[in-house]
């Protein structure tokens, strides 16, 4: 299309526009439409594909249909320790308490939860969660999620926009006012009017060449938010998750459960050892097993058993891994042997992990009821993303809010596994609320044409150069140094490296060019999509750079060990006055004292009722 | 590394024709890496549906060898040798290349009421025991992958579009139907509505699904049946005339 007049443009008007259809976007717009407002929502794939349905092993909720002793007390601390102390104290406080009602809402809403032998929703012990906590579906629990929440929400009138990507935010003033986006199918471009938006676009896991995000993860929300003026933190906590497949070379990186340790699995190196005993960090020492005779008799269910190693947090287990292989010990194909097929019987696999076992079996030719899988760390989730207020889900920039893996602060400087799927329906909901009220009291802005036309332009002008290089070589060389130079390990040279990379790669993804039409081209989309995938590399890099210390999923070869110094601070990211890049060291305020109390407490004195007793 | 040969759809609604390409195909590749590395290497704008690639979204559904399949699990070495052929959907109409419009199938899902649950126990909690939920569990294993609407003879070869509502939505109300904590009454829209009466079990949809989900026998052959007791029980009948009930 021609800069012509905008009103020529196809134009959508809503009260709250959610620009992404995962487990938080559904479940904010579910909340807007519950509140009577015009509701729009748009998905960059087909409605109920988001990488939600990848989920696998549950969603954390302290609601103690298993063991008693859980609550959400217990959950707070655990999700604070796993977090290395990173967590916005409010975040994972609200999480905490609101799980499980949101749990309970899913099966009011149809979903259909493993149960107990009492019928109640069975719970699944995890890594660094104390407590069987995770309410699961076999392991495809996020399809649980999403299908619920995707068959509950088209009869709430919320208009959905299918196969629909934002390119950019636009703004009145400081105001979040609206989006331009394109229809895949045709190319053409779609102009949405909102008085609030709602960010639920996941992370930029495209970014790295091993990795179990799909191509939809390519910092769309990161990226625009940055762009609108919002402020962005912890970017550089990535997550590394232990286990992903490493062998066939097509499927490298593809998500292999934390289910399959929680249920059982135990890690091995090519020497037959049970390696994780060696890596047990002090904080997690007394709460650890330190013998596999102890580790098997919790596996029994003996309540008096410590946990076995291989359920320590991911950062802890990625990190054994990638040493495990390091120092010659890794399996034919560079991973670690994840074995479950010599301790659980071969029809409670097939029970509990149908998914896994077909995903082996189909793609690898590995039947895991008989031989051990092969696995290693995939890069799978952002703990860093856009700034927000914790109860709002608001940004930094006025009617614009985020929820999901998009937006930062629950999960500090390391996510527990299962406390993403509770993650998504929480803030989810908040964030729906927040936009809701935002949108009550602010009109519909003015849309300011210059924007829409610099937009429209960047979009065409990669179908209308004459030649140019080829998007998807710009993406590969990406994913090729972000993997080398910011990966697990991380050092300042390298991190240096990638700055300059990033800038020259940069200017070759501003020359690509794609061919033919803008008609569901797979080309062209690349090459939009460069742009959110270089900006959120660059802030993870920056981000990590500053960050000199090892926390959590940051690890600096140069800056081992936490320093103590260092969990005062938070890494903020926001664009300055000149376009650049501005990266700044802030101090996070200090938690309230109850909460402080619960979360550095031993676990004895918080159930015993010792510590915060009054604090409901 | 070997070198293979697919026979590609290229086109949209106005027409199109068959195009080779030949591309290195290494260990343990699946169909939808050979179309990405047609993509990054020969033509980019080749259009083809995808997300997971671990078979778990069913986003990337097409016709490989004449066989409705999904792209990501279809491993080439189990493939027989020669040229791959793959089209796409041949239910739904053509958007382009290897992409369809399925937006038809979003539109029988929301006329299908959703689940009406009966009241919480008085701790707020529903009780359903493992056994009892063990079928519904099934159904839901359901990715939306749309293969089995592909390959329905009703749909595919005779177009009822307008007339029932495909396997997939067989199963969705056969969920409901049999879930524990439902308590619409849905017999008179199975049969009325969502034409549980055309499916003649000829079971092709129960080959075709990813998921293994005994489509016939155990979601649309009990339906069936609840539908004859309903409407052709000679006692249920005689009770609904006398009576005036459902």
């Amino acid at each position: 299309m021609a800069a012509a007049d905008i009103s020529e443009l196809q134009t959508i008007e809503h009260d709250v526009l959610v620009i992404g259809a995962g487990g938080a976007g559904l479940r904010a717009a579910i909340e807007c439409a519950a509140q009577g407002v015009s509701t729009g929502l748009v998905c960059k794939s087909l409605l109920g594909k988001a990488h939600t349905v990848m989920a696998e092993g549950g969603m954390a909720a302290a609601m103690g249909n298993v063991d008693p002793r859980d609550n959400w007390k217990v959950h707070f601390r655990d999700t604070m320790r796993g977090g290395k102390f990173l967590n916005n104290w409010r975040m994972a406080e609200l999480h905490a308490k609101e799980a499980p009602e949101r749990v309970r809402e899913l099966e009011e809403w149809g979903a259909v939860f493993d149960r107990t032998k009492q019928g109640l929703i069975s719970q699944r012990n995890f890594g660094g969660h104390r407590y069987p906590r995770l309410a699961h579906v076999g392991d495809r629990t996020g399809l649980e999620l999403i299908r619920t929440l995707q068959d509950h929400g088209v009869h709430q009138g919320i208009a959905v926009h299918m196969e629909c990507t934002v390119l950019d935010l636009l703004k009145d003033g400081d105001r979040v006012v609206g989006a331009l986006a394109y229809w895949r199918d045709t190319g053409r471009f779609v102009l949405f009017k909102a008085k609030a938006v709602v960010l639920a676009t996941g992370g930029a896991g495209k970014a790295w060449r091993v990795t179990s995000n799909s191509w939809e993860y390519s910092g769309d929300g990161l990226a625009m938010a940055y762009l609108a003026g919002a402020e962005l933190m912890d970017l550089e906590f990535t997550q590394f998750h232990p286990t992903g497949m490493v062998w066939p070379p097509s499927v490298r990186g593809t998500l292999v459960t934390e289910g399959v340790r929680g249920d059982g699995g135990i890690l091995k190196n090519k020497d037959g050892k049970r390696f994780m005993f060696d890596y047990i960090p002090e904080r997690f020492a007394a709460e650890t097993a330190d013998t596999e005779e102890e580790a098997n008799r919790w596996l029994k269910g003996d309540k008096a058993a410590r946990r076995p190693p291989e359920l320590l947090t991911r950062d802890v287990v990625a990190r054994a891994i990638n040493s495990e292989v390091k120092a010659g010990r890794g399996s034919e194909h560079g991973g670690v042997y994840l074995d479950i097929a010599s301790r659980v019987p071969a029809e409670i696999i097939r029970k509990k992990l149908p998914s896994m076992y077909h995903q082996f079996k189909e793609l690898a030719e590995v039947d895991i009821t008989a031989q051990p899988m092969e696995v290693g760390p995939t890069l799978h989730y952002f703990m860093g993303g856009i700034r927000v207020d914790a109860d709002s889900q608001m940004t930094t920039v006025p009617g614009l809010f985020a929820a999901g893996e998009c937006a930062a602060g629950l999960h500090g400087a390391n996510r527990l596994g299962g406390n993403s799927l509770s993650d998504l329906i929480v803030f989810g909901k908040r964030a729906g609320a927040g936009a809701c009220e935002y949108a009550a009291k602010a009109g519909q802005g003015v849309i300011d044409e210059a924007q829409v036309h610099a937009s429209m332009r960047r979009a065409t002008d990669f179908l209308n150069r004459e030649s140019g290089i080829n998007p998807f070589v710009v993406q590969e060389k990406l994913q090729g140094m972000m993997s080398h130079n910011v990966g697990i390990i991380r050092t300042k040279a390298e991190l240096e490296t990638a700055i300059e990379k990033l800038k020259e790669l940069e200017a070759e993804a501003a020359t690509a060019k794609a061919h033919a039409t803008s008609q569901y081209n797979a080309g062209w989309h690349t090459a939009l999509d460069l742009r959110n995938l270089l900006l959120s590399s660059e802030a993870v890099t920056r981000a990590a750079l500053t960050r000199e210390e090892s926390r959590g999923a940051h690890t600096r070869d140069d800056f081992p060990g936490e320093r103590d110094e260092w969990v005062k601070y938070n890494i903020i990211i926001k664009r300055g006055a000149g376009g650049e890049m501005v990266v700044e060291k802030r101090q996070r305020p200090a938690g309230p004292t109850p909460l402080v109390e619960i979360a550095n407490s031993k676990i004895e004195d918080l159930e015993s009722g010792k510590v915060a007793a009054d604090y409901k | 590394m070997a070198q293979r040969t697919f026979k590609i759809w290229r086109g949209d609604s106005e027409g199109g024709e068959f195009v080779d390409y030949t591309v290195e195909v290494g260990p343990g590749m699946v169909v939808l890496d050979a179309i990405h590395r047609i993509q990054a290497e020969h033509s980019s704008e080749l259009a083809c549906r995808w997300n997971c690639k671990a078979g778990k979204c069913g986003s990337c559904s097409m016709e490989i060898n004449g066989k409705p399949r999904l792209s990501c699990m279809t491993r080439l070495n189990s493939l027989p040798e020669g040229t791959v052929t793959i089209q796409p959907l041949k239910a739904f109409p053509l958007v382009k290349d290897l992409v369809t419009d399925v937006s038809w199938n979003f539109e029988q899902n929301k006329r299908i009421a959703p689940l009406k649950p009966k009241a919480r126990d008085a701790d707020g909690n529903h009780r359903m025991m493992q056994e009892d939920v063990d079928r519904v569990q099934e159904f839901r294993k359901c990715i939306e992958c749309f293969l089995c609407q592909d390959v329905c003879h009703v749909l595919r070869d005779h177009k009822k579009h307008e007339k029932f509502v495909g396997p997939r939505f067989m199963v969705r109300l056969a969920q409901l139907e049999m879930h524990p904590l439902d308590t619409d009454d849905r017999i008179e829209k199975i049969r009325k509505e969502f034409g549980s009466g055309w499916c003649n079990i000829t079971r092709c949809c129960t080959e075709v699904c990813p998921e293994h989900i005994g489509i016939t026998d155990n979601a649309i052959i009990p339906l069936k049946e609840r539908v004859v007791d309903r409407y052709y029980d000679p006692v249920a009948w005689f009770i609904r005339k006398v009576l005036g009930r459902k």
